[in-house]
């Protein structure tokens, strides 16, 4: 090999071709290009590390969007705010589970400026904590939000310190294919349901696929039964601990819920969701509750096929009306470095630009903002955001809606000795209920 | 492991102190330099602080945390103190303790039955000087060597109820991971895995430090090869034996990360130590109740520590 004529011919060996992506021929046509890339990427480190002290152009982001469409789909709404604004975001990705089991070490550390959370419970609490700042002023400046996305946003005090980007439905999804080929018919009660479940296990189907190995899928299953026999006002109370579990209607919920247990896919606590959806995908399972992000086990061609129904009415008197359906969204450190533009980066993202990048690159999110451009949402998406356009509540999924520790030391592991054992219930809503007086105490 | 060295930098400490004070203080003091003694000095302080900082404080803090009911945010001053009705909810209010105890032993009993063992007996074959023993010992060793996140993805590969290697090599339907009377034997095999490879390298180097002259001897007075092991070379290897069987009872007391790996320690795969990370350090931040159970695991721990350290002191002593 020659010496290198330049830097940044030199800079490109030091990069494998097999990691720069470049065959041997056209190495040379690439050396100089790669020097470049590796040159900008110096200099732009640099340009960041003297700009954040002084001139306040930029701004850290905290995103738990670690899949990669909603990283790549985060990535382009910020670059949005860039181009818009001037300011430059530095967005600071964490892995889902991670950043949501850190996230008390990390608001009480040095968080970003603007932090990525959902709403719900734990969003109230963090505001009565002080870990996040009042950013009523931003939404002074916001429009195209329903009412039940700023009451969303709004804390214990009365202010708001979150802005809705977007949101999910959990529902029934199935293959319309198929369904077509079986020529089921969408159920609407328990009844209906149970037949309909029956019938595919005729067909060899599993009826409704199942899987709980990490602890919360199922969590989706008690929300909407407990929804549906109890309705939204008893679910909320249950869960801010007002409610005891060894109650007659919690006891229901489980009895319900046993008779359906064998209609799920076996073997659930080994099962991620990720491969419960994909036997969903292979044709093998016939519905899933789950929430519209099963959509990412489906490939692009499969998307049309894909549809769903609310979960059935059970109790006429309650109805079918309310649902889970989270919403994620942004809020404002307690002593962000830069907190004007902080601010602006909450109002972009609120705002009607930010949720039409979303619309066209995400199909499997709905966005919080009602005036952006909806045109380009799937059929899917459409009828999901007709469904909870439509609800009467909307609820936010169990680790949500109740306090995490709870969610997660007592709810997990019963649960899932529930489905172990669906037998000995009033076992364990005694035990979930005195444990629940051992952790609500305040 | 990391501790050993430093138990045995301030046991080495104490004797000189203890012989300037018995015999002609003034002599002896004279021959120590000013040097000396700042160096004396340094050594004891530097690691009587790092081991007072890092390791007390923190677990004082923990016993102290243990009898509050913090929640991980706010000042400290707020905290409330419940007395032990952390301890009290842990033994009767909260299901997967018991599981969890057992599960411990288990584990202990397992590594201790067949894991370690079988690492000795490795060792022993390894000593012979096979053909190829370079390759089984890095073989052997490999797991101790991988990380965390690879055996975790490892044994996934292996034990997925729809998508794993031994379910479809043998066309079984067994839920490796969700099938809490299976996880744990699933689990135990894959730690075992690791367990082996470390307890043979400790114990091959034991082997490889045996005065071959004892062999010789025993082998002259005619006594058979397992004879020979047994009453001469293994009684030889008493330091190392109490390492392997403190390294044994420590690796099961501190089984964590493989369970952590596959479900976070729930459902058939409690551990205590899983329990403490479950509470302490996810988003749930119940600091006390979790305090409590990093205590009892604290307490227990410190009943073999002190049998150990006993044990080796007694020793020294002889």
């Amino acid at each position: 090999m020659s010496r290198p004529q330049s830097q940044a011919e030199y800079l490109a060996r030091l990069v494998p071709p097999s990691v720069a992506g470049l065959n041997r021929r056209s190495l040379l046509a690439g050396a100089a290009g790669t020097g470049a890339l590796l040159g900008t990427g110096l200099l732009a480190g640099c340009g960041g590390d003297s700009g954040s002290g002084s001139d306040s152009k930029d701004v850290s982001v905290g995103s738990n969007q670690s899949d990669p469409k909603p990283k790549d789909v985060t990535a382009k709404v910020m670059d949005g705010f860039k181009t818009a604004s001037g300011i430059t975001p530095a967005i600071n990705t964490v892995d889902h589970n991670t950043y949501q089991e850190n996230i008390n070490n990390y608001l009480q550390g040095k968080p970003d400026d603007v932090y990525m959370w959902f709403a719900g419970y734990r969003m109230r609490f963090f505001a009565a904590k002080g870990l996040a700042s009042d950013i009523s002023d931003v939404w002074g400046k916001l429009s195209g939000f329903s009412d039940a996305f700023k009451k969303a946003s709004t804390g214990d005090d009365d202010k708001q310190y979150f802005v809705p980007s977007s949101y999910y439905p959990w529902a029934m999804f199935y293959r319309k294919s198929v369904w077509q080929q079986y020529g089921y018919q969408v159920p609407t009660t328990l009844d209906q349901l149970t037949a309909l479940s029956a019938q595919m296990k005729r067909d060899g189907l599993t009826p409704i696929a199942f899987a709980d190995k990490d602890g919360w899928p199922a969590m989706g299953t008690f929300d909407i039964l407990n929804l549906r026999i109890n309705g939204y006002q008893f679910h909320i109370d249950l869960m801010a601990g007002k409610e005891a579990w060894t109650s007659d209607k919690v006891r229901k919920v489980f009895d319900t819920w046993a008779g359906l247990l064998p209609l799920h896919q076996p073997d659930s606590l080994g099962r991620t969701w990720q491969e419960a959806a994909q036997s969903l995908q292979q044709k093998k399972s016939g519905m899933y509750l789950l929430g519209l992000f099963v959509g990412q086990q489906f490939s692009n061609e499969e998307q049309s096929d894909l549809d769903f129904f609310t979960f059935p009415e059970i109790d006429p008197a309650i109805g079918a009306k309310a649902l889970d359906a989270p919403i994620d969204g942004y809020m404002m450190a307690r002593k962000p470095k830069n907190e004007a533009n902080a601010r602006k980066l909450l109002e972009y993202v609120g705002g009607k630009d930010a949720a039409n990048i979303t619309v066209k690159n995400d199909p499997a999110t709905l966005v919080a903002n009602s005036s952006a451009d909806v045109s380009g949402y799937t059929a899917l998406q459409k009828k999901a955001a007709e469904l909870v356009g439509s609800a009467t509540e909307i609820a936010q999924f169990l680790d949500r809606d109740t306090r995490p520790d709870f969610a997660s030391t007592v709810i997990i592991p019963a649960i899932q000795q529930f489905i172990k054992n669906p037998k000995d219930i009033s076992g364990l809503t005694s035990s979930i209920e005195s444990q629940k007086k051992s952790i609500f105490t305040d | 492991m990391s501790d050993l060295p430093l138990i045995q930098a301030d046991r080495a400490v104490p004797p000189p102190a203890a012989t300037t004070s018995t015999g002609g203080r003034r002599r002896r003091l004279r021959l120590l330099s000013r040097t000396d003694r700042v160096v004396i000095t340094l050594m004891v302080l530097v690691p009587l602080l790092l081991v007072t900082g890092f390791v007390w404080l923190p677990a004082a803090a923990t016993v102290l945390l243990s009898g509050t009911n913090w929640d991980g945010i706010g000042p400290l001053n707020e905290i409330e103190f419940v007395g032990g009705r952390n301890y009290t909810d842990v033994v009767t209010n909260y299901p997967p303790f018991v599981p969890a105890v057992q599960h411990n032993l288990l584990w202990l009993a397992v590594l201790f039955v067949v894991a370690t063992p079988f690492g000795m007996f490795l060792a022993v074959l390894l000593d012979k000087e096979l053909r190829g023993s370079r390759f089984y010992q890095t073989a052997l060793y490999l797991p101790v060597v991988l990380s965390l996140a690879l055996i975790g993805f490892v044994w996934q590969l292996l034990y997925s109820r729809d998508q794993g290697l031994i379910n479809a090599v043998f066309g079984s339907n067994v839920d490796w991971y969700g099938d809490s009377s299976v996880n744990i034997w699933a689990v135990m095999v894959a730690s075992g895995w690791r367990h082996v490879g470390y307890i043979m390298l400790l114990y091959l180097a034991g082997l490889k430090g045996v005065d071959p002259s004892l062999r010789e001897a025993a082998a002259v007075d005619g006594a058979s090869e397992s004879r020979t092991f047994f009453q001469v070379v293994f009684p030889v290897l008493r330091p190392i034996n109490i390492i392997v069987l403190v390294v044994t009872v420590i690796e099961s007391l501190r089984a964590f990360d493989l369970v952590w790996v596959v479900n976070k320690g729930r459902n058939g795969l409690e551990l205590i130590s899983a329990l403490v990370t479950q509470n302490v350090v996810g988003e749930a931040s119940r600091i006390g109740f979790g305090s409590a159970l990093a205590t009892i695991m604290l307490i227990v721990s410190l009943v073999f520590i002190t049998i150990y350290l006993a044990t080796v002191m007694r020793e020294n002593r002889e």
